[in-house]
Formats: C-alpha cells, sequence, structure tokens
C-alpha cells in the first residue's frame, strides 16, 4: 500500500502522463531532492525555483494564463502567508475578468502539526484557505483519496489548494490505488529514489488508472445513529480510532465525516447526518478563532436548530501564535486523541 | 501605411472607427513636408508621428473625458495615463497582437489607455468599464477604469495590486520560449510587463529579474518601468537611494536602457530596440522610461491638471507642426474628431445595461466535470436546498 506521499507522486504521474500537466515545481520539488517530503520524486516536469513563494504563485499564474497546466508547492503552508494576495488574485481573475481568463492551477502544501516542526512548520491553513473564495480547497486523511483528489484537482479549471496533512504524509493507506503493486516494498523499489546519489536514478512508474475523488463529495467512513462526527486531513484518522473504540467498548456508533473537501463542502451528507443524529462535533487542528468549524456551526445551527438535541460544538487548536517545540506545547494546544473522546463522551452525555 | 524602418506593426488599426487623414490636411501648403521626424540621433518616419500623434491625441480625449466622467457622477473613479501617452502608443502600436504563446503578452497597470486604443481597442470598451456597465469586456463593471482583460490579445487582468504583475510575467513568457523551442517558425512571442517606479520596491519586481534569468532558462520578458517620479503623494526620491531604476538590471546582467519618455521619437526607438532584442535573443531587457503624471494618481487627490509638468502631446504637436509634418487644421480637425469620439462612446455606454442582482455569482468558476456542488458556476453556498 503506497504512503500518502507515494500517492501524490503517482497522480501527478498520472497527470502528466494523462492530464497535461505541464510543470511541477516549488523549491526543492525538482531533482535531485524530488521535495522535502519525497512528493515529487522522478517526475519528469518537476524543476526548482528560487526560493520565492510569490514568484511560485505568480509564474503558476502566468503558465495557466498561456495555456499551460501547473501544479506548484509551497514548501511549508507556514511561507503561504506572504502570497495570500496572489491567491485572492488568482482566486477572482475569472470573476474578475468576467470570464475572460480561466486560472487552472492546482497549489498543493504541507498543513498542520505532528511532525515535531516547531513554530514555522506546524501552522495549519485549511481556515485561511476557505476564506478565499473563487478556490477550491481540499485535503485527503488516506492515500487513496489523495490520489483521486489530486487527479480531480488537476481537472477541475479553477484554482485549486491541495492541503497535505504532513503529519500523514508517511502512513500507508488500507486501500489499493488501481494499477498499484500489491506489495509496498516492490512499489518502494520502482518509485523511490535511492538515498545518496541520484543521478543515474530513474523510477518504474506502475500503470496506474484513473480514479477520481470528485470535489464536494464527502465520504462517511463510519455509520451510526448516536451522533455526528465532521473532520478530515490529520484529524480524521484519530477521529476514527477513537470512535471505533467506543464502538468496541461501549457499542457507540457515530456517523464519521471525512469531508475531504473543504470548499465546497458536502452539505447535503452533514445535513442528513445532522438530522438523523441531532449530535455533532467538528474536529480540526486550526486555531480557534475565526475557524472554518464555526463557518459549518454556524448553517448547522440556522438551518437544523430544531434537529439539534444538544448544542453543536467544535474541537480545534487553541488561540496560541504557534506550536512550541516542546511537546507540551502541541500536546496541549492541538486536539489529541483523548480530547476528542473526551468531546464525544460530553456530546453524548448531554442530556436531550 | 509605412512605418519606421524595421518597425513591426501586424495588424495596425484594427476596429477603428475614424479615417485616416486626407493627405492634404498634413501640411502646409507650398512647405515641403519633411519625410522623417528626428530627435537627436532618432528618427522615425513623418507617416508613423502622425500616425503616433493621432493616437495620443484619441487618447488624452477618451483620458479628459473620463475624469469629466468621474467628476459628474457618471462614474466613481478614474486612475489613468495622461502624461504617458508617448510610451503607451508607441507600445500599442508595435505589438504582435494575438492570441497564445506565439504573440506577444501584456501585463499591464492602471495607466495604459493608450495600449489598448493603439492595439485598436474602440473607446466605449473603456467607457463601459468605467461606467459599470453588464456590457463591460474586461470586468462586467466589477473593475475599475484601465483594469483590461482582453483574452484574444492575451491582456491578461489588470488588478490594482502594485507591482503583482511582475510575478506573474515569468509564467507566460516560459509558455512563450517554450513554445518557441517546439515551433521555431512562432518563436518571436514576448511578454511585456509594465508598473510605475513606486513598485519597484516591492519584491515582486525582484522577483521578474531574478526569475527571468535563471542560468539556461532566460526568459523574454520586456519590463517597462513607467518612471513619474511619484507614488501617489510620495516622491520617490524620498524613499528610494537608487539614482536610476535601470541599474536594477545590473546584477542579473539584464541589458537595461533609460529613455525620455515623453518624447514618442525616442520612446518608439527604445522599445522597437528592446523588443528586437527580446524577441530574437529570447532574453530580458528592462527599459525605464521617464514620464509625466499630468492629472495626479486618480480622481481620488482630484485628477487637476499639473501644469508644471511637461506635457508629452502638447510638445510633440508643436514639433510637428514647426517642422510642417502637419498644420493647425489638421490639429483642430483631429481634437475635434477624438473629442467627438469619446463623447459618442460615452453616450452610447451610458444606455446599456447594468448588472442585475443576479449576476454577482456569474463567472466565478468554470465548468469543471469532477465537481458534485459547482458543475457549472458558483450558485451560492453548497447545498442551500432553497434556503
Amino acid at each position: 500500500m503506497a504512503t500518502m506521499a507515494q500517492a501524490v507522486r503517482l497522480a501527478l504521474h498520472y497527470g502528466e502522463e494523462h492530464l497535461g500537466v505541464t510543470d511541477i515545481f516549488g523549491e526543492d520539488v525538482g531533482p535531485p531532492l524530488g521535495g522535502v517530503f519525497t512528493v515529487t520524486q522522478g517526475l519528469k516536469t518537476a524543476w526548482n525555483t528560487p526560493l520565492d513563494e510569490r514568484g511560485i504563485i505568480g509564474t503558476a499564474m502566468g503558465i495557466a494564463y498561456a495555456g499551460g497546466r501547473p501544479v506548484c508547492e509551497i514548501q511549508f503552508c507556514d511561507y503561504a502567508f506572504n502570497v495570500l494576495d496572489l491567491l485572492k488574485i488568482a482566486g477572482n481573475q475569472r470573476w474578475a475578468s468576467g470570464g475572460e481568463y480561466d486560472m487552472p492551477i492546482v497549489v498543493m502544501t504541507p498543513t498542520g502539526a505532528g511532525i515535531r516542526g516547531s513554530i514555522y512548520h506546524s501552522h495549519s491553513f485549511d481556515s485561511w484557505a476557505t476564506r478565499l473564495p473563487g478556490w477550491k480547497i481540499v485535503m485527503p486523511s488516506n492515500p487513496l483519496d489523495a490520489y483521486g483528489l489530486m487527479l480531480a484537482a488537476i481537472i477541475d479549471p479553477n484554482p485549486v489548494l491541495y492541503l497535505l496533512p504532513k503529519a500523514l504524509l508517511r502512513v500507508r493507506g488500507e486501500r489499493l490505488i488501481p494499477g498499484e503493486p500489491d506489495d509496498p516494498e516492490q512499489l518502494s523499489r520502482m518509485i523511490d529514489a535511492p538515498i545518496g546519489d541520484r543521478t543515474h536514478w530513474s523510477p518504474q512508474w506502475p500503470p496506474v488508472q484513473e480514479y477520481i475523488v470528485p470535489i464536494g463529495r464527502a465520504e462517511l467512513v463510519r455509520e451510526g445513529q448516536d451522533a455526528t462526527i465532521i473532520s478530515y486531513g490529520r484529524h480524521l484518522p484519530i477521529c476514527v480510532q477513537v470512535v471505533d473504540e467506543l464502538t468496541r467498548q461501549e457499542g457507540i456508533r457515530c456517523d464519521v465525516i471525512d469531508l475531504r473537501s473543504l470548499f465546497p463542502y458536502d452539505w447535503d451528507l452533514i445535513s442528513q447526518s445532522v438530522v438523523k443524529t441531532g449530535r455533532v462535533l467538528i474536529v480540526n487542528e486550526d486555531t480557534e478563532v475565526t475557524n472554518f468549524a464555526e463557518h459549518l456551526l454556524r448553517r448547522i445551527i440556522e438551518e437544523h436548530f430544531y434537529d439539534l438535541l444538544v448544542r453543536p460544538r467544535a474541537l480545534m487548536g487553541k488561540h496560541v501564535p504557534g506550536i512550541g517545540m516542546n511537546q507540551v506545547y502541541e500536546r496541549n494546544s492541538v486536539p489529541q486523541a483523548e480530547d476528542v473522546q473526551a468531546a464525544i463522551r460530553a456530546l453524548l452525555a448531554d442530556p436531550a | 501605411m509605412e512605418l519606421g524602418e524595421g518597425a513591426i506593426m501586424p495588424e495596425m488599426h484594427f476596429e477603428e472607427e475614424q479615417p485616416d487623414i486626407p493627405e492634404g490636411q498634413r501640411r502646409p501648403t507650398g512647405v515641403a513636408a519633411p519625410a522623417v521626424i528626428r530627435s537627436g540621433r532618432e528618427v522615425i518616419s513623418a507617416e508613423l508621428a502622425l500616425t503616433i500623434y493621432r493616437q495620443m491625441v484619441r487618447t488624452r480625449a477618451l483620458e479628459e473625458r473620463s475624469i469629466k466622467m468621474s467628476k459628474s457622477g457618471e462614474a466613481y473613479f478614474w486612475i489613468g495615463g495622461p502624461g504617458e501617452e508617448a510610451v503607451n502608443v508607441c507600445l500599442g502600436l508595435q505589438v504582435h497582437k494575438g492570441q497564445g504563446p506565439a504573440y506577444d503578452y501584456l501585463h499591464l497597470h492602471y495607466r495604459n489607455a493608450g495600449v489598448l486604443l493603439a492595439m485598436g481597442m474602440p473607446m466605449i470598451d473603456h467607457v463601459r468599464q468605467l461606467a459599470m456597465r453588464w456590457t463591460d469586456p474586461h470586468s462586467r463593471g466589477r473593475n475599475f477604469v484601465g483594469h483590461y482583460a482582453v483574452k484574444k490579445w492575451n491582456v491578461v487582468p489588470v488588478t490594482s495590486v502594485i507591482e503583482v504583475q511582475f510575478a506573474m510575467a515569468p509564467g507566460t513568457a516560459l509558455m512563450q520560449k517554450r513554445h518557441g523551442q517546439k515551433h521555431p517558425e512562432e518563436n518571436e512571442g514576448i511578454t511585456i510587463v509594465i508598473g510605475g517606479e513606486a513598485g519597484t520596491a516591492e519584491g515582486d519586481f525582484e522577483t521578474c529579474l531574478n526569475w527571468s534569468t535563471r542560468p539556461g532558462h532566460e526568459l523574454p520578458v520586456l519590463m517597462i518601468v513607467t518612471n513619474n517620479r511619484f507614488g501617489i503623494s510620495t516622491d520617490f526620491t524620498t524613499v528610494c537611494a537608487e539614482k536610476c531604476v535601470a541599474d536594477r538590471a545590473i546584477p542579473y546582467g539584464i541589458r537595461a536602457e533609460t529613455v525620455d519618455g515623453n518624447d514618442p521619437v525616442l520612446a518608439w526607438n527604445a522599445i522597437d530596440r528592446a523588443m528586437r532584442y527580446c524577441r530574437k535573443e529570447r532574453k530580458p531587457y528592462l527599459l525605464e522610461t521617464l514620464v509625466s503624471r499630468l492629472h495626479g494618481h486618480s480622481s481620488s487627490s482630484g485628477a487637476q491638471r499639473d501644469w508644471k509638468q511637461p506635457d508629452p502631446l502638447q510638445m510633440f504637436e508643436e514639433k510637428l507642426l514647426s517642422c510642417g509634418a502637419m498644420d493647425a487644421s489638421t490639429v483642430e480637425t483631429l481634437w475635434t474628431e477624438a473629442r467627438a469620439e469619446a463623447e459618442a462612446a460615452v453616450a452610447a455606454a451610458l444606455r446599456e445595461p447594468e448588472p442585475r442582482p443576479e449576476d454577482v455569482y456569474r463567472f466565478t468558476y468554470a465548468p469543471s466535470p469532477v465537481d458534485v456542488v459547482y458543475p457549472q458556476d458558483y450558485t451560492g453556498l453548497p447545498g442551500r436546498l432553497g434556503i
């Protein structure tokens, strides 16, 4: 089973071969490194840029204006803040030009904590991203979705921000990508660059097939009557793990929704689940003031007030300036499995 | 029409509404008309000079009518380029106009009406944006005036955000260079990016210098800085130590030149040289043009005429009159025609429809085969179900 990094790499390879991707670029994206998380190793259109995020986004826009299909990377989302205005412009090009110009670019960037990344390799970007009208925002929680969402992001002729949950990039999936070899060791021998000198290395790509996760379609990964748990990215597997434990130990059953697309989000699935359970918890790791989860809570309250059995709630990162290096800081500012469990227990214990 | 030697002017006068000037009106009776117009060692043909002059008059007439609209309440805001007509017209007339990487890409800023008029944009398309009409082809009444977007001519959307166009220019140039390598017969398209001198303080200017000179990957980008010495109210010399913007090219090994942008003869030839270099060498060029700002930054500062600044149009007019390239009646005719053209454009645009409330979301998204919520366009928050 591929890791998420391998899955994105396979998707980008598919994009180069079948979907017209012309350029994959960013800092350290090309050879010899192939990305700080190995996501772009061995790709034929990958190239290195100056250390200049504004140049990366601007050049991607220029390539798109001239008919190319670029996928670019901001090495960590912590370094995307100096391109917020360019992201806004990319998102408004079609609207501002009255439909004259499309903006088919994919920007991928690792986001979130969980790799002991200290203050500037641990930021979240999901809530910032959802404040960029004109963009579509996706974030996978497993390798197969990572593959399918990347294909969709490339095919979609609008700007798509592809958030990589960095703590999950090296986690293996449970489902095979169509065309992926069964043996993960074999896959690694085929597409992972060797340590050390790579001068004469080239990948042996497996014949991966088209597999698309549509933008705007969430996945119901666990089903139950007791509560609705909504998450995405890194916290999705944490929520699943906690719910599975509660099911095993106490017979509690919850809907767990993996959003996959933050915008557009799958309101129909959320809505149906809220009507069914009447109890809602949203979990993510971005900071809690003006968090994207608050938007979903607003809609749930406005449109499902009389369907709710108890107050809906959100478990989010603390409103602090950063994630501290000592793990005490991270454990006490980013939701942990025990925090998720406590939040679900409280949600269920609340008398209707 | 005969052009200056070696000048490149494909498809000139496209969509223009005015007829050419009758030959007899161009010179005083009995005085031999000059064949060329000179400024120092630089020369353009008298025919070309008259074409440039006429386009400068049209541009000025349109800008003055636009300022009037912002003052009369027919529009909310004006910004533009009176004082930059020489550079803008000489550039617009030399652009390789068309769609796709075989042609020039234009990353403009908001003082370039003269470029588009010289390329053949009808005046009314400028006025439609100023008057915020649904018929505005550049932005459907959404953007400030002069914020053009013309896909058929590779004019990418102008934005008010200063200097961001310099971060985008390497992308179109990269595609053009690549296109030319695959199709040697279409290897002359260049990227032209324009901004003021104040904007060169932004990192995006340095981005363009850097990205267009990556070793082995040099790009055909013509960077034009229109230096009017002012960023709104701030004198450039009080916030920047550099004596000459063109010197910014030196550490990158970029060829550069500073030219008097108030003189069309000099501006034409400088743009011609810069374009030839970018087209043939497939490398960048930095052209600094020293220009005037005749009506301040925008209507927000009143847009009153600044009579202390030299006027490139008046100076060129006097030059052409004094050398006998045209006579006073020609001047009067051209001004009358240009003002009438602007007046007619305003009258027509103001009769056209405005956007409707239901147009707010339109053109947000392009149709997508992989988006289950917005397969066509944005329609409001996801899954509203009529709520």
